[in-house]
């Protein structure tokens, strides 16, 4: 299980890139995992036509699901609410480059969950969202 | 306590005894089992007393007269009588079969708890109690209006005694707390505890899931009122539990499930409830697991408890010495002395999960997380521990293991 911690994992769980906070922001969502207590927020700036434009992360958690926020953050930039809406597990897998088992998965897909449940306007994140 | 003492605690002879302990986690990496506070492994002689059951002597149970229901019947009120004599009980009828611990708990809660208790009575707990014996009391606070305070843990984890006695003097009915927490390893001293309670006139329940299965527990010798805790922390299936209580509360308590067993008659729009245990016992219960229980008792008895508890305070000594010794990792709970085989920590800058995951590639198997313990893991700003737990099967060498692989993890996240 070791390749899971791949150099850019630990890269990006030590030196986040997108790790902060926005205000004021357009969109902002956060959500737990029950199982373990990890917690994310996520910030966004959006543009009138709903492009992103600036996004952050901040909670906390372990490498999988920080790592992945961070990924997944970078991979926004540019894209629209619509895009997001439309993105699924298997994005977050490839940012990440690992395979997961159920537990973990879970870790790995908690900043997608809160993303999307944000680009939805959505009160409250489920499981249906990164299905 | 044990009939036929095997003397000199062997390591290997107990090992050999655990089929999985020949598990390989992954090709050419053994298993190193550090979670035995979740759940403990299985001897093969609880293994094959459960498929002695299924292979010669299933049937129902109180219920048939024929051979196999009288077997099945005899095997299972036999399990009982072994477990009540393992916990010093003088009868067995004062044992009621559970789930686990959580339902024994819920068991009084429902039952005593709804009929004794009062709006603004209060009930004492801890800051280090398993969501077990928090949740129950809430959801009955929220049906009843009972009140709920709790025995602050000190930074070291310890009960406050000094809170304890301030919070007596209001009059409680019932304290209800653990003898040894899954967390900080804490062994607490019940027997003045339930001294101080009764003098209060409050009733005493324990939580016994972790202090049954790793140490001497006697109800008579500690003078309590309830015993609660589950078979499968104590080399039992899981699906059992028992609660203890003594004879005249366990009269004076409603039925808990309604349904077969449980009943002496019933009529169209009444019945009348069975005697005790079996007033506690609605419906076809775990037969085979209850037998596997018995046989979980049968074999803790034949190592003998003292000779387990003194295995695991020589593992614990052990461990808390090694783990100190790593550079960043802060172990919770009070020292060597005051805890039983439980040791959580955390290590600066790796999250527990991560630990766990590194861990696991060598086969080692931790806990991480919160444990059950929430509030307690907020009580020291922590949103989660990794935990490392001992029973009568591990050996040092499993803990010098431990300490390599947590070199691994620092260097792997280079702290």
């Amino acid at each position: 299980m070791d390749d899971l911690y791949r150099e850019v994992i630990i890269e990006r769980y030590k030196n986040p890139a997108y790790r902060g906070t926005l205000e004021p922001a357009d969109i902002s969502f956060e959500d737990e995992n029950p199982l373990c207590g990890d917690h994310i927020r996520v910030d966004l700036r959006v543009d009138e036509s709903g492009i992103i434009k600036e996004a952050a992360f901040s909670g906390h958690g372990c490498a999988i699901s920080q790592a992945s926020a961070d990924l997944l953050l970078e991979s926004i930039i540019g894209k629209s609410i619509e895009e997001i809406k439309h993105m699924g597990k298997e994005d977050v897998l490839d940012l990440l480059g690992i395979e997961l088992g159920p537990v973990r998965l879970k870790c790995a897909l908690l900043p997608l969950k809160v993303l999307k449940a944000g680009a939805y306007g959505l009160g409250e994140a489920s499981d249906d969202l990164v299905e | 306590m044990a009939d036929n003492s095997m003397g000199s605690f062997s390591e290997d002879k107990i090992r050999a005894e655990f089929p999985i302990m020949k598990r390989e986690v992954k090709p050419g990496i053994p298993l190193v089992y550090l979670d035995s506070a979740a759940t403990s492994q299985k001897p093969q002689s609880v293994i094959d007393a459960m498929n002695d059951y299924y292979e010669l002597h299933n049937a129902n149970i109180h219920r048939g007269v024929h051979t196999l229901a009288e077997e099945a019947t005899a095997m299972y009120e036999n399990a009982r009588e072994k477990i009540a004599r393992f916990i010093g009980a003088e009868k067995a009828s004062d044992l009621v079969y559970t789930r686990n611990t959580t339902e024994s708990i819920n068991l009084v809660a429902f039952t005593w708890g709804r009929k004794f208790l009062k709006k603004d009575d209060l009930v004492i707990l801890s800051e280090m109690e398993h969501h077990s014996n928090l949740v129950p009391w809430q959801m009955l606070a929220e049906k009843s209006g009972i009140r709920l305070e709790f025995i602050r843990v000190t930074d070291d984890g310890l009960l406050d005694l000094d809170v304890y006695a301030k919070l007596l003097n209001e009059k409680p009915k019932l304290v209800s707390v653990t003898q040894f927490s899954n967390v900080l390893g804490t062994i607490n001293p019940i027997k003045q505890i339930a001294k101080l309670a009764h003098e209060a006139g409050a009733l005493i329940l324990v939580d016994g899931a972790q202090s049954v299965p790793h140490m001497p527990v006697s109800v008579k010798d500690l003078d309590i009122d309830f015993l609660a805790f589950s078979a499968h922390k104590m080399l039992g299936p899981t699906g059992i539990g028992a609660l203890w209580a003594r004879e005249e509360l366990l009269k004076a308590m409603p039925p808990f499930l309604g349904g077969g067993d449980m009943i002496k008659k019933v009529y169209l729009r009444s019945f009348t409830a069975n005697d005790i245990p079996h007033k506690f016992e609605a419906g076809t219960p775990s037969i085979a697991e209850a037998i596997g229980f018995g046989a979980a008792v049968d074999y803790l008895n034949k190592v003998g408890m003292d000779a387990v508890a003194d295995h695991e305070k020589a593992m614990t000594t052990y461990a808390v010495e090694k783990l100190q010794q790593i550079p960043g990792l802060h172990l919770l709970g009070p020292a060597a002395d005051k805890r039983g085989g439980v040791t959580a920590f955390e290590l600066d800058g790796v999250h527990p999960h991560d630990v766990a995951q590194i861990l696991d590639g060598d086969g080692i198997a931790v806990r991480a997380g919160h444990h059950c313990a929430m509030p307690l893991h907020d009580r020291y700003n922590l949103p989660a521990t990794t935990r490392a737990s001992y029973y009568l099967y591990n050996t040092t060498k499993e803990i010098d293991q431990l300490v390599e692989s947590l070199y691994k993890v620092k260097k792997v996240f280079g702290v």
